[in-house]
């Protein structure tokens, strides 16, 4: 099993505010990976730094063999990076159609259409609201549609920022579901979420962030048996 | 009659700020800040048009190009400078800075060409004649209306079909998005600037050789206006532009012809008021709501 990304040692800063303090994770192959962390613990700052939205200070972030460090923003999604950022952030007056394409920004030619079906097939509302405004759609229709967004870059790696922020709990089934699928396709997936019970049980491994530090971390089963952990995030 | 040559000349001067508004409402759109000195640009484009013309002896087209080409270096340059080193500033800041901008521009236009006006060599002379020489239409009118609409189909086009103006698209809704999906933004600003720069540039050598006294602060009013325009249609809306600036036009060239040459101003601008009062985001301004 080979590793995609790996994280070490970073540290990263609002100003003088110390976000990050000395994360090291690593996600393999094919897996399911989930970071997760009540409000505030540092969730999506890791994973804007992984897209080099945000900057370390120290240590490295190596995908593919390839260090991310000095790699401009722009460039993360050329190397099979895509994240789904927080709170959807699709184009909200392009249409569905144009969104996906957005998606495909980097690719030139190749088999586009085809990937646009894959994504339909994954998320069959997105195809019968083709060419309606983003901004029409539902709060469940935009997760899908900013997933399917991602996945028109064909990413080696693809991050998700909370997925089920905001939606109903059949939905949350639903993105989960899909989570699934990908993962059963072959897709390495990284997991960002508040909701650990969900999370944990479709990952294969997760990490417990507390106010900028890793503190726990293991297989999902055995996070999600721990009573540590069930005392803190599982509600008891 | 006499109704029909105020309305055209409204139309033709409409025009000029519909060109001069397209420039500002992309920059605001993409960029979101706006640009005081984007008529000072003009002012530059109708100097190099008429050095062009007048020292080098060149034909009129190839001084628009001239034109076109120093503004459009010299929008990059400014946005280099100026605008890119306050990319995460405050927005007052860069407020500040275009105004700054403008000044500099301004003075030095000053320096070199001096304050005394230049009388500006028409780039077409003449007019039509319609219904037995009752109605004059100048060429210059006729080429104003045509540039404008060429130019605003020529650019919503390149924004709805290109892949370049689907990323300017990208960057004026989020940057951070844009980034995520391969966008180069800082590119994206500069080309904006650019297109927008080379635009101010025409819209000089068409104003210039309507209204042809050419002076350092030539630029100034007219770019106001524009900017009134672009609010009064929407600012970031390119059909918005193009309507607010033709509106405006008309509506100066009216409030002249029939209530008063010291009002005009006044009454473009109270009409402006009573339309963001009514409508807030201009004529064809897109509120778009946040949905969780
Ligand atoms: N833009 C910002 N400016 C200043 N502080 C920030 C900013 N974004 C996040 N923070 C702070 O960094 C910490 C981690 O935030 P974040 O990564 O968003 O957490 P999470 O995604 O786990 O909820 C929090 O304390 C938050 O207040
Ligand atoms: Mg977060």
């Amino acid at each position: 099993m080979s590793t995609v990304l790996k994280v070490d040692d970073i540290n990263v800063y609002y100003g003088s505010i110390h976000a990050i303090k000395g994360i090291s994770f690593e996600v393999n192959e094919g897996e399911i990976v989930t970071l997760i962390g009540a409000n505030g613990a540092g969730k999506s700052t890791t994973l804007n730094t992984v897209s080099g939205l945000l900057r370390s200070r120290t240590g490295s972030v190596t995908f593919l063999d390839q260090d991310l460090g000095k790699v401009p923003a722009h460039k993360v999604v050329t190397k099979g990076l895509a994240l789904v950022p927080e709170g959807r952030r699709i184009f909200q007056q392009m249409t569905v159609q144009e969104n996906l394409d957005m998606g495909a920004f980097i690719r030139k030619g190749g088999n586009i259409e085809e990937d646009m079906e894959m994504v339909f097939d994954y998320f069959p509302r997105l195809k019968e609201r083709r060419w309606q405004i983003a901004g029409t759609l539902s709060g469940g229709e935009q997760q899908m549609l900013a997933m399917g967004r991602a996945l028109m870059s064909q990413p080696k790696l693809l991050m998700l920022d909370e997925p089920s922020m905001g939606l109903a709990p059949i939905l949350v089934e639903q993105i989960f579901e899909i989570i699934q699928n990908l993962h059963k396709a072959g897709k390495t997936i990284l997991l960002v979420e508040q909701n650990a019970q969900a999370a944990l049980s479709v990952a294969d491994r997760g990490y417990v962030l507390e106010t900028g530090k890793i503190v726990t971390s293991g297989t999902g089963a055995e996070l999600l048996a721990s009573p540590a952990i069930k005392k803190a995030y599982l509600g008891g | 009659m006499e109704f029909l040559s105020y309305l055209i000349s409204g139309i033709s001067l409409g025009s000029v700020y519909a060109i001069i508004a397209l420039g500002y409402t992309m920059v605001y759109g993409i960029a979101k800040m706006l640009n005081f000195a984007h008529g000072d640009v003009i002012m530059i484009g109708g100097y190099v048009s008429f050095c062009a013309m007048f020292y080098l002896g060149l034909p009129p087209v190839v001084a628009t190009l001239l034109a076109v080409l120093a503004c459009t270096a010299l929008g990059i340059i400014i946005e280099r400078l100026a605008y890119k080193p306050l990319r995460s500033a405050p927005s007052l800041a860069v407020l500040i800075t275009a105004i700054g901008v403008s000044y500099f521009l301004q003075n030095s236009a000053l320096l070199i060409w001096k304050a005394a006006a230049k009388v500006y060599p028409p780039v077409i002379d003449g007019s039509a004649q319609l219904f037995d020489g009752q109605l004059k239409i100048p060429y210059i009118s006729i080429l104003t209306v045509f540039a404008c609409l060429i130019i605003m189909a020529a650019l919503s086009l390149f924004v709805s079909k290109t892949k370049m103006g689907k990323a300017m698209r990208a960057c004026s809704e989020d940057k951070g998005a844009a980034q995520l999906m391969g966008i180069n933004v800082d590119a994206t600003i500069s080309i904006t600037f650019a297109i927008g720069s080379a635009l101010a540039a025409i819209a000089g050598v068409l104003m210039c050789s309507a209204y042809p006294s050419l002076m350092p602060t030539t630029g100034s009013m007219p770019g106001i206006k524009a900017f009134t325009a672009a609010v009064f249609g929407g600012i970031g809306s390119i059909p918005g532009a193009f309507l607010g600036g033709l509106l405006l036009g008309i509506i100066e060239s009216m409030a002249k012809a029939y209530i008063s040459t010291n009002l005009a101003n006044s009454i473009v601008f109270a009409v402006l008021i009573v339309v963001l009062l009514v409508k807030p985001a201009g004529l064809l301004g897109k509120y778009v709501p946040e949905k969780v």
